[in-house]
């Protein structure tokens, strides 16, 4: 029987989070801390000639005012970026100074009365500028930048990182094509809008340890950071992660834990507090991707993709944090979950003046899949042939090779003919795509498929169980409870191992990286992998314990026992057993001697086999396994003025194994809905000086309470036969397609190839009536 | 947060809060009314709004005001889901539902957003098409005067001077209105444009918000509207020669794409409450 | 700096605290009083997960001078204990991070309490003052439709 397994047990985090009891980082108060507000940049790219803080050190309550260091210099994978600007801001609203006061009201008025003075520098407002020949430079020293090996930024350029894919012979593949698209799209970045803004509280303590609570994906990658650009001992650096109120990538950077760590040695270590405002979290804190693209595909008139020819420019903004990492996936996903045998891309990550960007749900795939799902539904037209019959005739099938050529296998690869036939079924696909149900009012489906991998080598978790002298579990786990849930997954998985109820688990909801267990980040949709196998191993170890001890008490060989029900039993005679709670702290025999001791699981993980990306050819392993699948979207259209309401959206995923069942929905149709939000009103708007206009979520356009369509959610489960109990990731799944899909509907009701996001009705009237250029 | 100080009064009646304003203001203070307060925290909290002392109006009795006989008599601190709640004026009650959101209508005041900073006013629209009047507070006394008369881009009011009440006849209320609220996208935020729409004597006025950096009403454009010499396209261009200003360009839509959307909502505008048919 | 004591009453309890007259009530339940539930969000008014209930009708407790809340009847999150509208957030799954979970929770109860014959087009109306990232809508939907039922039922019996 499945103990958990497939079923929605009640989140773990439910009652402390429906009763205001769940604490977020800004959650922690004392009377002693002391709060930070920033002074910002007014400008996007300008020399600082002055900051003048005279006026703002009279404030009262102020201690210190911090300006940014020259160096160090900071960096997932390049280090471009100083801690707060010191010479140069390159994008508006970048960190310049800090304030640290008794009251946030007076670290505020502090920071606006900082007086800079700033020389504006020319502006690079997108990826195409930035690589225009005699473009401005916006990291002159780019070439002497310390950066890990694999990333490959081009020196006097504003290229921060290329990742190139050459697949085949692609004149081979024009050669044998019949018919030939070709296609520019482009969209601005955007912002994650977690309704938690970032916050973080440093303090260092008289010991010299330093201690971080912060919003995080990575308390594991704070600590290293720290370690690396502070000069301090690991060991002395803790990161604690409470609650995070939604992360969706955005919360895998560091930035503000660095400022408010020299905001805290500047007043001798007191604990301090840095909550971001709504418009620094939108722009100063780092955002997604833009992109600028240009597409070729060619194929037989039968419909069989033979070559694509790609270019992403990677709008990485002012620096690059997750910037190459993102180019990289984007070259390796970047022909959608199609077979081509020649393919030729190049992915390149180019520093704007725009806030600089990091990881977001989907990590390129969704922003990538916009361009190419588009690309099919044009060369479907010009094929005249059904958008997803040219789907079924390319789709990635095991025994193929993905454009780094990884040749992909049963486990390795979901089965998207599946899911393509579900969808199929769902949106009544026989009924036709368009359906007229008024004068100027029409019914559309839009579809997509999409495949999602992480491209992230090195990854590991590991958990540890400690036993209650009731028999009950502790679960420890790195994993950041950000709100997918898997905290309570993870309980679900050790329950179905050691056959007991859910409820004698316990899970830590908390980091705290000086006790818990390493875990990678939490982010990549890698949690319930990579901590799912670190549990399973130590619930295995666990086992083992137990059964050593009830060896002893069972007077049998470990081998003839097996551990359920709270108890460890003889295989063969159950009756024959000793309760888990008699002997999880070792075992006292009658006569009064002992043997044993807390039993305590340990387990970890790495990913395995994953390479690095060969420079020339972009051949290697990228991720351990590829989710599939099949999406569409059902609008209703005015054709007058180009409105449009969404009515349905369905997600046919090849999920592995569904874990849980209404978390696995939860993540899906949250990610849709993100999805088709970005797709249909999110987006910075920048001015010709590339400055932000009105970043405040009154005029971002996130989705409320009805804005939502009807979801329909189906699951398929091909194992991936290293997955726990054969699951793959699924929490970027529902997202990826949605743009796309949204967009090809909308093409086809307004009957103009829609090339830009966000699809607003004024952005379909300007492709309709052909004022594309404002 | 607000990072400078104020102080806060909260008058019980007119005269009090008259008095309070001057005094405050021989202190050399910048007081401020304050109604529901929606816009002095938000614009405060980036310093697009500063001042020392405010007034909170919402204890004077004459302010919280509804009255009903031969017109409607509504106090300019009722909260804007008060206005809902009476279900007594249609129209503006239509106008005001697409202010902000349900809850933010709990605080946010009917004189709020006729005062506002904001350039939407959209409160403002039905108030002008039914030649509504407004109960003015002063030092001098009290004076009723009719909205048309005070509302030029902004209510003109005198420093010192109190919005109290508005009132509407109730025949107007009655009249065959039509409004419409355009968005960017989605249903919650600022208006693209909001038009709306009144029948009367046979002729239809309108009144636009978010076209401009105002909401206005104007004369020539329902004289071209209502121009039956004209076909409804020739009547809608030649009511577009008359816009009082700028058309905005900004991150809710282009100046061209706001003319677009104007166009095919005077259609509907003249579609549904006619040009020529009598008004039945 | 400037503060003056007032009194509020929270939870149906009765708070004397020292608050300058431009902080919000948000600041103050939060930072003053420990009560964290109400969360800051924008500051603008815009997210509605600082929604508190002020004598019956949820309020954006960001939009509102602590100064402003004297002699009116407050709830926060905290003084809520184990209503439906909880209960069926828990059972329909209708938060993940939980950050805008109390606002939410907030913004239903008074709906539930002020029309528990609400409309489909009420409940939006309604719902549309809060902002959730993480759910798609639909379980706060289903929870919302769920608690309303159980509230009309109680009040038909």
């Amino acid at each position: 029987m499945n103990w958990s397994i497939g079923k929605s047990p009640t989140r773990k985090d439910s009652l402390e989070k429906v009763t205001g009891a769940a604490k977020y980082t800004a959650d922690f108060i004392g009377a002693q801390m002391l709060h930070v507000k920033l002074a910002v940049s007014s400008h996007a790219h300008a020399k600082l000639k002055k900051i003048d803080t005279a006026k703002a050190k009279q404030v009262p309550g102020v201690h210190a005012i911090i300006l940014g260091p020259a160096s160090p210099l900071t960096g997932d994978e390049v280090k471009d970026r100083p801690i707060m600007a010191s010479d140069t801001v390159r994008y508006y609203g970048e960190p310049i100074a800090a304030v640290v006061a008794d009251h946030p009201f007076q670290a505020k008025k502090a920071a606006e009365l900082i007086e800079v003075t700033y020389e504006p520098l020319p502006v690079i407002n997108s990826p195409k500028e930035a690589l225009q020949p005699g473009a401005t430079l916006l990291h002159k020293d780019l070439a002497t930048y310390e950066k890990i090996p694999h990333v490959y930024p081009e020196a006097n350029t504003n290229i921060a990182n290329r990742t190139k894919i050459r697949k085949g012979n692609i004149s081979q593949g024009w050669d044998e094509s019949d018919i030939t698209i070709e296609e520019n799209f482009s969209f601005s970045p955007s912002d994650h809008t977690a309704m938690e803004t970032r916050c973080t509280i440093v303090e260092i303590k008289p010991d010299g340890v330093v201690h971080i609570t912060s919003s995080t994906q990575a308390p594991y990658k704070i600590k290293k950071q720290f370690a690396e650009i502070f000069g301090l001992e690991e060991g002395k650096v803790v990161v604690h992660a409470p609650f995070v109120g939604g992360g969706y990538g955005g919360k895998v950077a560091t930035q503000l834990e660095f400022i408010a760590y020299l905001a805290s040695v500047a007043v001798g270590g007191k604990p301090v507090k840095l909550l971001y405002t709504r418009e620094e979290d939108m722009v100063s804190a780092p955002v997604r991707i833009g992109l600028d693209a240009s597409i070729k595909l060619g194929a037989t008139k039968e419909g069989k993709l033979t070559a694509a020819e790609i270019t992403y420019l990677i709008d990485s903004g002012a620096y690059s944090d997750k910037g190459s990492m993102l180019t990289k996936a984007a070259a390796a996903t970047c022909t959608g979950p199609y077979n081509i045998e020649n393919v030729s891309c190049d992915a390149l990550c180019v520093y704007t003046n725009h806030p600089y960007v990091t990881a977001y749900r989907g990590f390129s795939h969704s922003e990538i899949l916009f361009v190419f799902e588009r690309a099919m539904d044009i060369l479907a037209k010009k094929l005249k042939m059904d958008p997803l019959v040219l789907r079924e005739k390319n789709v990635f099938l095991p025994g193929m090779t993905t454009p780094t050529q990884t040749v992909l296998n049963h486990s390795t690869v979901g089965n998207l003919p599946n899911c393509i036939d579900k969808l199929k079924d769902l949106m009544n696909w026989d009924e036709g795509m368009v359906v007229r149900v008024a004068d100027n009012k029409l019914r559309v489906k839009g579809i997509s498929c999409s495949w999602k991998t992480s491209t992230i080598s090195g990854a590991s978790s590991g958990v540890v169980l400690l036993f209650n002298p009731d028999g009950s579990v502790n679960v420890l786990s790195g994993i950041v409870e950000i709100g997918m849930g898997t905290k309570t997954i993870l309980a679900q998985l050790l329950a179905e191992r050691l056959k007991m109820d859910i409820n004698k688990i316990h899970v830590q909801m908390e980091v705290d990286t000086k006790v818990i267990p390493e875990h990678y980040k939490t982010a990549a949709s890698r949690g319930t992998l990579l901590a799912g196998r670190a549990l399973l191993k130590a619930a295995d170890d666990a086992v083992s314990q137990l059964k050593h001890i009830a060896s002893h008490v069972l007077t049998c060989s470990p081998d003839d026992l097996e551990v359920g029900y709270e108890k460890v039993y003889v295989r063969d005679e159950p009756e024959t057993f000793v309760q888990v709670k008699d002997i999880c702290y070792g075992y006292e025999f009658p006569n009064g001697n002992s043997i044993g001791g807390q039993v305590i699981g340990r387990g970890n993980y790495t990913l395995r086999h994953l390479t690095n990306l060969d420079y020339e050819t972009g051949a290697g392993k990228s991720g351990p396994e590829w989710t599939v699948g099949a999406q569409g979207v059902e609008i209703e259209f005015d054709t007058t003025d180009y409105t449009y309401k969404l009515l349905n959206a369905y997600s046919v995923i090849d999920i592995g194994k569904v874990l849980h069942y209404k978390a696995a929905m939860g993540q899906v149709m949250g990610a849709m809905s993100m999805g088709l939000n970005h797709a249909s009103a999110e987006t910075f708007q920048f001015t010709q000086d590339a400055i932000i206009s009105s970043p405040r979520l009154r005029t971002y356009g996130t989705f409320r309470y009805g804005d939502h369509p009807q979801y329909h959610v189906h699951f398929f489960e091909t194992p991936h036969l290293d997955g726990p109990y054969g699951a793959r990731g699924v929490g970027e799944n529902g997202l990826i397609g949605m743009p796309a899909a949204l967009a090809n509907s909308l093409s086809i009701a307004a009957g103009v190839e829609l090339t830009k996001l966000p699809l607003t009705p004024e952005s379909i009237w300007r492709a309709k009536e052909g004022d594309e250029e404002k | 947060m607000i990072s400078y100080d104020f102080d806060y009064h909260k008058p019980t009646a007119i005269q009090e809060a008259l008095e309070l304003f001057q005094a405050l203001k021989k202190q050399g203070k910048k007081p401020v009314y304050f109604s529901g307060g929606t816009e002095i925290i938000t614009l405060g909290r980036v310093n697009e709004l500063v001042t020392d002392a405010v007034i909170d109006i919402k204890a004077i009795p004459e302010c919280n005001t509804y009255k009903q006989d031969n017109r409607l008599i509504l106090g300019a601190a009722l909260t804007l889901t008060n206005v809902l709640d009476l279900q007594s004026f249609p129209f503006l009650e239509k106008a005001v539902a697409e202010i902000a959101d349900n809850t933010a209508r709990n605080k946010i005041t009917l004189g709020g957003n006729i005062c506002a900073n904001i350039i939407y006013r959209e409160a403002v629209l039905p108030l002008l098409l039914t030649d509504s009047r407004i109960l003015l507070a002063s030092l001098d006394g009290l004076t009723e005067k009719p909205i048309s008369e005070l509302f030029h881009q902004e209510l003109q009011l005198k420093d010192g001077e109190l919005l109290v009440q508005v009132m509407t006849d109730l025949e107007a209320i009655q009249l065959p209105f039509y409004i419409v609220k355009k968005r960017r996208q989605w249903g919650v935020g600022y208006p693209l444009i909001t038009v709306a729409a009144l029948r009367k004597q046979n002729k239809v006025h309108v009144a636009i918000s978010g076209l401009c950096s105002f909401p206005f009403r104007n004369k020539q454009m329902e004289d071209s509207l209502n121009n039956e010499q004209l076909s409804i396209d020739e009547r809608i261009e030649a009511a577009l020669k008359h816009i009082p200003a700028t058309v905005l360009d900004d991150v809710h839509g282009s100046d061209a794409y706001r003319i677009f959307v104007l166009k095919n909502t005077l259609r509907d505008i003249l579609r549904v409450l006619g040009g020529a048919e009598n008004d039945g | 700096m400037d503060e003056n004591a007032i009194t509020l009453s929270i939870n149906g309890r009765d708070t004397t605290c020292f608050v300058r007259n431009a902080a919000t009530l948000l600041y103050i339940l939060r930072e003053k009083l420990g009560l964290t539930g109400a969360k800051p969000g924008c500051l603008n008014g815009d997210c509605g997960a600082c929604t508190i209930d002020v004598d019956g009708e949820p309020m954006k407790s960001c939009l509102m001078l602590a100064v402003e809340g004297e002699g009116k009847k407050i709830t926060t999150i905290e003084g809520m204990k184990q209503t439906t509208i909880q209960s069926q957030f828990i059972e329909k799954f209708a938060f993940q991070c939980g950050y805008c979970t109390p606002g939410f929770i907030m913004n239903c109860h008074a709906l539930i309490q002020k029309h528990p014959d609400a409309t489909d087009d009420m409940i939006k109306n309604w719902m549309e003052s809060n902002i959730c990232r993480c759910t798609g809508y639909k379980e706060i939907e289903d929870a919302v439709k769920t608690a309303l039922r159980q509230a009309n039922q109680n009040t038909d019996g």
